[in-house]
C-alpha cells in the first residue's frame, strides 16, 4: 500500500511525535506542530498515537490510495473531498483503492494532518520520521513530500469504524485573540518594569515569517531595556545575552522589536534574551495560527503551568475515551 | 455573475513581479486558466497565485502589499 503524491500543496511534510533527546546536539525535537490533532487523526484510523502522518500547512495536498485504507483529516477545519465528493475532518473515512484525496480552502486553523490506516512507513532516522528539512533528516530522504513520490504505508493493525469522529467540543480552537500563557524566564529582569506590563498589554498579530523554527509576532511596542554594562560574551545590543540553551517555546525579542517563539525545529541556543516561555499546554494552538491572526500574551506562574498541563492530559484523555467507545 | 479569484494561502498580497515592474495583471485586463495574477509572501519565500479559470475585466479587489488571509478575494472578472 502506498499514498502517491498528485500535487504536494504549500509545504507537506512527515510528522510524528518528533526526536526529543538530541537537542543538546543541536538537534531539534521536530515533530507535528500541534500534537493533539496528530494523536487524534492517528487514533481515528487504529494506529498508534506517534504514527507518521502528513502534516500540511495553508493548502492541502493531492493524493491518490493504492488500496483500500482508513484515512482522518484533522487540525485546521478544511473541506476535505474524496473523488470530489465533500466529506467531514475529524472523522474516519473508508477510501477505495484508486480514489483521490484532495481539499478546498481552509476555513480555521493553520495546518492540517492526514493520517492513513498503517501509518507512513518511511525510514525512521534518530528514532523519528518527523521531516527535519533544514537538517536533511527524516522524511523523504531529508526533504518534504513531492509530486511524484509514493509513500510507504504500513500494515493496519486495528480497525475503527468509518463515521467514528472527534466531537466537536472536544476539538482545540484558537481564538481572537488567541490567548497565549507564558511563563516570565530568567532574563525577564532585563526589560523595564513598563516594558514587563506593555508586553502582555500589547495585542500581537503573526507575522507572515512564521514557520515550524519560530512564529514571529508583530504590531507591540518596542520594548525598552534596564541599561546595563554588556557582560563580556555578550553582543552590543540591549537584547543580546551570553550564549544559552533556547528551551522550545522560548520567547526571544532580537533588538527588542518582534518576539519570536521557537516551535518544534528550532535552533537550540544563541545570544538574544527571552521574556520567558509559552507553556507547552498552548503550544498546539500556535500551530494552527495562520499570519495576521490576532494573539494576547498572557501572564501565569509555574503553578497555573503546570495545570494546564494536567488539563491537556485529560482533554487527550477524554478523545481517547470517546474513539475507544465509538 | 462575476467570477472570482481567491487566494490559496496567506501571507502579503503582491500584484507586481518586483517593485520596479508593471503588474502581472492589469486592471481590466483577461486572464486564462493558470495565468499567474499576483504572489503571496508567506514563510520567508513568495507563491504564485494564478487564475483557476478564463475571466475578461478583471478588477482587484486586494491591494497590493495587503495581509491577507486563506480564501479572500483578490479580483473579480467577468
Amino acid at each position: 500500500m502506498a499514498l502517491k503524491v498528485l500535487k504536494s500543496g504549500l509545504l507537506t511534510t512527515i510528522q510524528d511525535l518528533g526526536r526529543p533527546g538530541y537537542f543538546h546536539l543541536g538537534i531539534p525535537m521536530g515533530g507535528a506542530m500541534d500534537r493533539m490533532a496528530l494523536r487524534s487523526a492517528n487514533l481515528l484510523v487504529g494506529n498508534e498515537e506517534d504514527a507518521a502522518a502528513l502534516e500540511a500547512v495553508f493548502v492541502g495536498p493531492e493524493l491518490e490510495f493504492t488500496a483500500d485504507a482508513t484515512i482522518a483529516v484533522t487540525g485546521g477545519e478544511i473541506p476535505v473531498r474524496i473523488d470530489g465528493e465533500e466529506k467531514p475532518c475529524w472523522t474516519a473515512l473508508a477510501v477505495k483503492a484508486g480514489q483521490k484525496l484532495s481539499f478546498g480552502f481552509l476555513t480555521s486553523g493553520a495546518r492540517i494532518y492526514i493520517a492513513v490506516s498503517g501509518g507512513i512507513v518511511t525510514q525512521p532516522y534518530l528514532g523519528s520520521r518527523s521531516t527535519y528539512a533544514i537538517g536533511a533528516l527524516g522524511g523523504v530522504d531529508g526533504r518534504a513530500v513531492a509530486a511524484g513520490d509514493e509513500l510507504p504505508v504500513g500494515t493496519p493493525k486495528n480497525t475503527v469504524q468509518a463515521g467514528t469522529s472527534v466531537p466537536e467540543s472536544l476539538r482545540r480552537k484558537t481564538g481572537t485573540p488567541t490567548e497565549l500563557r507564558v511563563l516570565p524566564g530568567l532574563y525577564w529582569h532585563r526589560i523595564t518594569e513598563a516594558a514587563q506590563k506593555g508586553f502582555f498589554e500589547d495585542e500581537w498579530m503573526v507575522a507572515p515569517e512564521a514557520d515550524r523554527m519560530g512564529y514571529r509576532f508583530k504590531g507591540g511596542r518596542p520594548l525598552e531595556f534596564v541599561e546595563r554594562e554588556q557582560p563580556f560574551g555578550a553582543g552590543s545590543d540591549p537584547s543580546n545575552i551570553v550564549d544559552s540553551c533556547y528551551p522550545y517555546g522560548s520567547i526571544q525579542v532580537p533588538g527588542g522589536t518582534e518576539p519570536i517563539v521557537l516551535h518544534r525545529d528550532a535552533v537550540s541556543g544563541g545570544g538574544y534574551f527571552m521574556i520567558g516561555t509559552v507553556i507547552s499546554a498552548d503550544m498546539d494552538l500556535i500551530g494552527q495560527l495562520q499570519p495576521h491572526m490576532p494573539v494576547k500574551f498572557v501572564p501565569v506562574d509555574m503553578e497555573a503551568a503546570l495545570a494546564a498541563r494536567a488539563d491537556r492530559k485529560a482533554a487527550m484523555g477524554r478523545i481517547r475515551t470517546e474513539l475507544a467507545g465509538g | 455573475m462575476a467570477k472570482q479569484i481567491r487566494s490559496p494561502l496567506p501571507g502579503i498580497f503582491y500584484r507586481r513581479p518586483a517593485p520596479d515592474q508593471p503588474p502581472f495583471v492589469e486592471d481590466g485586463g483577461s486572464v486564462e486558466a493558470g495565468t499567474v495574477v499576483g504572489l503571496v509572501e508567506v514563510m520567508k519565500s513568495f507563491h504564485e497565485v494564478v487564475a483557476e479559470e478564463a475571466g475578461t475585466n478583471v478588477r482587484f479587489v486586494a491591494e497590493n502589499e495587503q495581509p491577507i488571509t486563506v480564501g479572500v478575494v483578490l479580483a473579480e472578472m467577468d
